[in-house]
């Protein structure tokens, strides 16, 4: 579903965020992406949704060029990604059923499909008594857990998950790897990059280990790494 | 579903009118300014237009003819005159006609014209009208030139004060409309900007979300069309009262009258000036949003 082909990334200043990375992700996966801070785990995310240009090389996704996309056409691929933010992003003077129904809304959808499917949403990620609270009264891992329901709510095939326990406590953090998983399970794919070492060995997955911009590991029922 | 959308756009366009409201008036205020001038102005032209219009089937051209031209000679300048283009009607007054004229202006008092029967001072004249105004004057001019004219006459002051006129007023109206619709426009343009800042956070979210440009776009394009519109608005309203018991009170006096009161007339200038005025809020916005909202 997703391919990656000798792709670099230089930003303007200079730095070299990704070099020369090759990669394929297939449907229905879960994968991590891992490594230490400024390795280029966001910087390769946001080559996927359309955030940054490729300096060399592509990324293709469903069969499409992103990187030659034309800019009508983004909303649509950015449509079909679900993104999860370590900071949440969540929307602070609308509620909890608003900020889910934001995603419906700016797709597009009709008053009826979004009373339909929030809530249906909403009780998936066992928020369902607190549609109408606003995200500052609810805790991290609430918050945590709208801003998957918000990622999810518009059936998309591939979620975004950048460093989403950052902010959680380890408790909560394992609640929100099963939810994860759940969304896995039902066909969805799942790319999170983390720092979470613990979670990355638990979990057996497949693990894709960047530093300093270069892919240094790839491999299937992976760990963080070998010395952890 | 389409219906949704502009539910949502006028939400967030009022609640962002709302929360900036000095900024909100000061810009309609401005629109209703510049707007003002621009539809007082095209009334005045109007008025000016209409007034010329009634002149110029009045005004003549008053030809003396010398005293020693013969009729022959006279005949043959009237056929000059007509063959001219630009003049429309030709008329000869003798001067046996001219003087039965005086008399009868004269009424009770035509004794006093009495005897001039038989030295009659006043000349042979024709009078001549214009295909228009403008050409009057360079008409009389021309004529003045030819052998047996004797002198030109017509109403100079008043057909050139009122054509000059005209042309000022529209002149004027109009580069003071320019520089209040630029001054509205970057009112509008700072307005929408400040919602658009006050909002960065939701335009970021709604891109992470997929939402189109014109999506993004939509609510800050209507907020400035909308604050263009009431500008428009008001100044319609100032513009349509005010001309109304404008035109009752002037009509006393003589020297200067609004005659056009025919609404089929003045409303597609009012009508102009609400169309103005949304155009004058979506290029406001449409400037603010310009740069913020590449993605
Ligand atoms: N917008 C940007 N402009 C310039 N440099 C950037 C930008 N974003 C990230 N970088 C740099 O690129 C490198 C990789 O960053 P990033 O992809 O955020 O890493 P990670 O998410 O793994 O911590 C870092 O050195 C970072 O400073
Ligand atoms: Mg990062």
């Amino acid at each position: 579903m997703i391919h990656l082909y000798n792709v670099t990334k230089i930003y303007p200043n200079g730095v070299k965020a990704l070099s020369d990375v090759t990669l394929s992700i297939r449907k229905g996966e879960f994968v991590f992406l891992v490594g230490p801070s400024g390795a280029g785990k966001t910087t390769l995310v946001r080559l996927i949704f359309r955030e940054e240009l490729p300096t060399r090389g592509q990324v293709i996704f469903n069969g499409k060029n992103v990187g030659r996309m034309r800019m009508v056409e983004v909303p649509y691929l950015r449509r079909r990604i679900g993104m999860v933010f370590q900071d949440f992003r969540l929307l602070p003077q609308k509620t909890v059923f608003e900020n889910v129904a934001f995603a419906l809304e700016v797709a597009g959808s009709g008053r009826r499909d979004i009373r339909k499917r929030v809530p249906v949403i909403l009780n998936m990620v066992g928020l369902a008594g607190k549609a109408g609270m606003y995200p500052a009264q609810l805790s991290g891992g609430e918050q945590q857990r709208v801003c998957v329901a918000r990622a999810i709510v518009n059936n998309p095939v591939l979620i975004i998950a950048d460093e989403p326990t950052g902010n959680l406590d380890p408790e909560t953090s394992w609640e929100l790897m099963k939810l994860l998983m759940d969304i896995n399970r039902r066909g969805t794919t799942v790319i999170m990059a983390t720092h979470a070492w613990d979670i990355v060995n638990a979990m057996k997955k497949r693990v894709l280990a960047l530093t300093g911009g270069r892919l240094i590991r790839d491999e299937e029922q992976g760990a963080y790494c070998y010395e952890a | 579903m389409k219906l949704n959308i502009v539910g949502y756009y006028f939400r967030e366009a009022v609640q962002s009118i709302w929360r900036n409201s000095w900024l909100s008036m000061a810009s309609i205020g401005v629109v209703a300014v510049s707007l003002f001038i621009l539809g007082s102005s095209l009334l005045l032209v109007l008025n000016v237009n209409s007034m010329v219009g009634a002149l110029e089937s009045r005004v003549e051209i008053n030809v003396f003819i010398k005293d020693k031209t013969t009729p022959a000679q006279i005949k043959e300048m009237e056929e000059g005159l007509r063959s001219m283009p630009d003049i429309s009607e030709v008329r000869f007054i003798s001067k046996t006609q001219a003087l039965e004229e005086m008399k009868e202006k004269f009424g009770d008092k035509k004794e006093i014209l009495s005897g001039l029967e038989e030295k009659n001072p006043l000349p042979d004249t024709f009078r001549i009208k214009t295909a228009s105004i403008e050409m009057v004057q360079p008409l009389a001019q021309q004529i003045e030139g030819l052998p047996q004219v004797d002198q030109v006459r017509y109403g100079q002051n008043v057909v050139e004060k009122l054509v000059a006129f005209g042309r000022w007023v529209r002149l004027a109206g109009l580069v003071a409309m320019i520089l209040f619709a630029i001054a509205a426009v970057f009112l509008i343009a700072t307005t929408t900007r400040l919602s658009v800042y006050a909002r960065r956070r939701e335009i970021g979210i709604m891109k992470y979300l997929g939402a189109t440009n014109w999506f993004v776009r939509g609510p800050f394009l209507l907020e400035g069309m909308l604050l263009g519109f009431l500008g428009s608005v008001l100044a319609v309203m100032v513009i349509y009262f005010g001309y109304f018991s404008l035109v009752g009170t002037i009509k006393v006096s003589l020297l200067f009258m609004l005659t056009v009161t025919d609404p089929g007339l003045i409303l597609p200038v009012l009508e102009g000036l609400v169309a103005l005025g949304l155009i004058i809020g979506a290029a406001g916005s449409t400037i603010s949003m310009r740069k913020f909202l590449m993605v």
